[in-house]
């Protein structure tokens, strides 16, 4: 154990003088002289032996970053965070200065999102700290791997109503995984490690170390990797050996089963074990909005997006299925509609980590407890053993229905009569032009159902957007943040005019440290999906709707103008004929971040649709247009 | 609604208490009564949780105090298994003339007699929640000036320990 070595090597050595990525990543699991830890650890990275070393708390705060393995940050100094912004200068990790920390939270979940990693954010005490708590929800309903670490004041002076002062751990106790508050320096590379631990297994999610100042001025001994212990958390990985039985002897039986993916199954990296199972099963594969690309939208077998916004085909083979395979999903309000007249006639299989999900919304008759990348390919082999003793169930008459609906009723859009452009269309059009190996990610509302709808998603991880929190402004410093993750592919932020005004400061992030991500602004002049609403349901009333930013208006902001200050390259696109060039310009610019102002129609709807507190029988594919049902039941 | 008891395991650390019962109410469950206090196990702290609910919402419930960190174990024990009781403290106006009916009244209870004024008495009893309200009944035409109640506190009965097995799967 002596022969690790006695201070931090990163300490010593200075940052490279790029703004950008930290050169080396694998470097510190091949230094000589570092011993490491037995292979199956909680602790993540690569469990260097560090020996006991004396160094301050802000020192261990930034080395058990290093010793977890990570190399980007977002954050955001100030006062109650200084001592750690100290040694973080001098860092192989690479820091990100955001212009708000709900760009830094935002930035951290997208870069979780694509990398499958622990996404890392900072912030100061106070208003910095409240600042992360809309990234903190929109993380916890999407169970996305985030640490936020937060400066708190002195111990001395907490409870006092001190200067920046604010009680982070109680205000984010209902939207953190779990938090941590340190008063005492030698806590912090155990909570570190716990932190790292419970972001990244089980159901992901966000947790919360806020360090107060004097923990990090204080001296402590540091040494690594440190001990886990959790008595309280035990996630369930495998599936019940019995219940993969009865879910095999189940889909043998189904005539009409649909596998139900949702976002679990990205999140577990288990998009080729679902393919297998899709393949021998033969049944239709649905994509909830968050598991868009797990399964290739190409792919003869998927029938679509269930839900509110969701294809006719998928939002009807769940209603008409007698069995749901539901794999890493909730049974989401939004997509079951209401709920007792959901999928009536469907026995229901659920798979997932979270034992509180299942029978949450919809009573399971078999529950599988575990994790997707595990209980998949198990269930794969129980379908193969049951087909052969029972055969294959004949799902030919399943097929012609779903085949009819989706040639009957595919994705479409009516062109606008004000003669401005269909929203839709730049959509599909940066979609067909980029391809499937960019990254896409959306803001919320009208364009990021289009986003959702008309982009073809070959892979998982190319599609980011805020599905259970719907936190406007989300896809600006996400799509930085999955640019820093994945710096060789195109991201594209799909924004909404609304949606871009909220975040956009983080344009100045993305110029400066060169993070060259493109942003597309779907500018209708208007809070688009709360326009519709106000179109299909408030007869017309644009209560508070109009942003005046599009055709025919003040142009308050001017996006191009706004694009141009922030040092990206900004055009302006009002022409159905110019989309393609438009886009075929951005993709050609790779130096700096580029902004797109593409005015389109405010008419244009999101269709299909259920309107809200109706079963998904009700499906529109178009205003008061529902599908001829005269085929089945 | 039935009502269920629930005995919960939690790690004696800052705020779990807080956790425990924040979570009843974001997820909208109602607690009838909370008591906390250490156990045999330094570092651990047992709840005891009475809640009234369906069956379907208890087991939901139970599912997501488990998600909570800082629980280690959560029993739900039945009247039938386990030994409940509540303790509670009574003060009831008794002067001179009605001071003996009222301590005779205590006695039928088991009940003691902790403090005695010129014209109150405070009495304590411990038993299970149906017999306390009964002593109270008897005890209200005298007047009840004062009552403080804790939480049940539960046991389950026989030799087996919770800590034991918790700590064991642990």
């Amino acid at each position: 154990m002596s022969k690790g070595s006695p201070i931090s090597p990163s300490l010593m050595a200075t940052k490279s003088a790029g703004a950008s990525k930290a050169p080396e990543r694998a470097d510190r699991t091949a230094d000589a002289g570092v011993e490491h830890a037995a292979a199956v650890s909680p602790v993540l990275g690569p469990n260097n032996v560090v020996p006991p070393t004396v160094m301050t708390g802000s020192q261990a705060i930034v080395r058990s970053l290093e010793e977890l393995g990570v190399d980007d940050i977002f954050g955001l100094p100030g006062g109650a965070i200084l001592p750690t912004y100290d040694p973080l200068m001098a860092s192989r990790m690479n820091h990100v200065l955001v212009r708000h920390e709900q760009g830094a939270g935002h930035a951290a979940q997208g870069y979780a999102m694509v990398t499958g990693r622990v996404g890392v954010c900072i912030a100061t005490s106070g208003p910095g700290a409240t600042n992360l708590v809309t990234a903190i929800m929109d993380a916890h309903m999407d169970s996305v791997p985030l640490v936020a670490i937060t400066g708190q004041v002195s111990s001395g002076v907490i409870g006092t109503d001190a200067f920046q002062e604010a009680d982070i751990v109680g205000i984010t106790m209902p939207i953190t995984k779990h938090s941590f508050l340190v008063t005492d320096p030698n806590d912090i590379p155990h909570v570190m490690a716990e932190a790292f631990h419970l972001a990244s297994t089980g159901r992901p999610g966000p947790v919360l170390v806020d360090v107060a100042k004097d923990a990090q001025q204080g001296q402590m001994t540091f040494s690594w990797p440190p001990k886990i212990d959790l008595p309280g958390y035990r996630p369930v990985v495998r599936g019940h050996n019995k219940q993969v039985r009865e879910a095999a002897k189940l889909i043998a039986a189904a005539s009409k089963p649909v596998l139900y993916v949702g976002g679990g199954v990205v999140k577990a990296h288990a998009s080729a074990e679902l393919r297998e199972l899709a393949e021998i099963t033969g049944a239709p594969v649905v994509t909830t909005l968050m598991a868009r690309g797990v399964f290739p939208d190409s792919h003869p077998q998927h029938v679509g997006m269930p839900g509110m916004h969701g294809t006719v085909s998928a939002v009807t083979a769940l209603q008409q299925s007698d069995l749901l395979i539901t794999l890493g999903a909730r049974f989401d309000d939004r997509v079951t509609g209401v709920l007792k007249t959901f999928a009536p006639n469907a026995k229901v299989i659920h798979a997932d980590i979270d034992p509180a999900e299942i029978s949450k919304n919809r009573t399971a008759d078999v529950p599988i407890v575990g994790s997707v990348k595990e209980i998949i390919p198990e269930l794969t082999e129980a379908v193969k053993t049951q087909f052969e003793v029972a055969g294959k169930p004949d799902l030919d008459n399943w097929w012609t229905f779903l085949n009819n609906l989706k040639e009957t009723y595919p994705l479409g859009w009516t062109e606008p009569e004000d003669g401005l452009s269909a929203p839709q269309r730049v959509i599909e059009r940066i979609g067909a032009l980029t391809g499937p190996e960019g990254i896409y990610v959306a803001g919320v509302g009208q364009h990021q159902m289009w986003a959702a709808q008309f982009i073809k998603y070959e892979r998982p991880h190319a599609w980011l957007n805020s599905g259970g929190a719907g936190t406007m402004g989300y896809a600006v410093p996400a799509a930085m943040g999955a640019k820093v993750g994945e710096p060789d592919r195109v991201v594209w932020a799909i924004d909404g005019d609304g949606c871009f005004q909220m975040t956009n400061q983080e344009l100045a992030t993305c110029a400066i440290n060169k993070i060259p991500i493109k942003v597309a602004v779907i500018n209708n002049s208007s809070l688009g999906m709360v326009r519709q609403w106000q179109t299909l349901f408030y007869e017309g009333r644009y209560s508070n709707t109009d942003l005046n930013t599009g055709h025919e208006t003040v142009r308050i902001p001017d996006f191009v103008k706004l694009g141009e200050a922030y040092g990206c390259a900004s055009f302006r696109c009002e022409r159905d004929e110019d989309i393609d060039a438009t886009i075929q310009k951005a993709l050609e610019i790779n130096d700096r971040p580029v902004v797109i102002d593409f005015v389109v129609s405010p008419d244009s709807m999101v269709w299909p649709m259920v309107p809200a507190g109706v079963s998904n029988d009700q499906i529109q594919v178009a205003r008061n247009m529902t599908p001829e049902w005269e085929e089945e039941d | 609604m039935s009502r269920h008891t629930l005995s919960v395991l939690v790690e004696d650390k800052p705020g779990v208490l807080t956790r425990v019962a924040s979570l009843f109410a974001r997820r909208a469950f109602n607690i009838n009564s909370l008591a906390v206090g250490p156990t045999e196990v330094p570092g651990m702290s047992r709840m005891t949780v009475v809640v009234d609910a369906d069956g379907d919402l208890i087991e939901q419930v139970t599912k997501q105090l488990n998600k909570l960190v800082n629980v280690i174990k959560i029993v739900e024990l039945t009247s039938e298994s386990s030994v409940q009781r509540d303790h509670i403290l009574v003060k009831v106006r008794a002067d001179a003339a009605t001071r003996l009916q009222v301590t005779q009244a205590a006695d039928l209870f088991r009940a003691s007699v902790v403090d005695v004024s010129t014209d109150s008495v405070v009495i304590e009893a411990t038993g299970h929640p149906e017999k306390l309200t009964a002593l109270l009944s008897v005890l209200e035409p005298f007047g009840i000036r004062e009552i403080v109640q804790s939480g049940t506190l539960a046991v389950g009965r026989g030799s087996r320990s919770m800590s034991d097995r918790a700590l064991r799967s642990a």
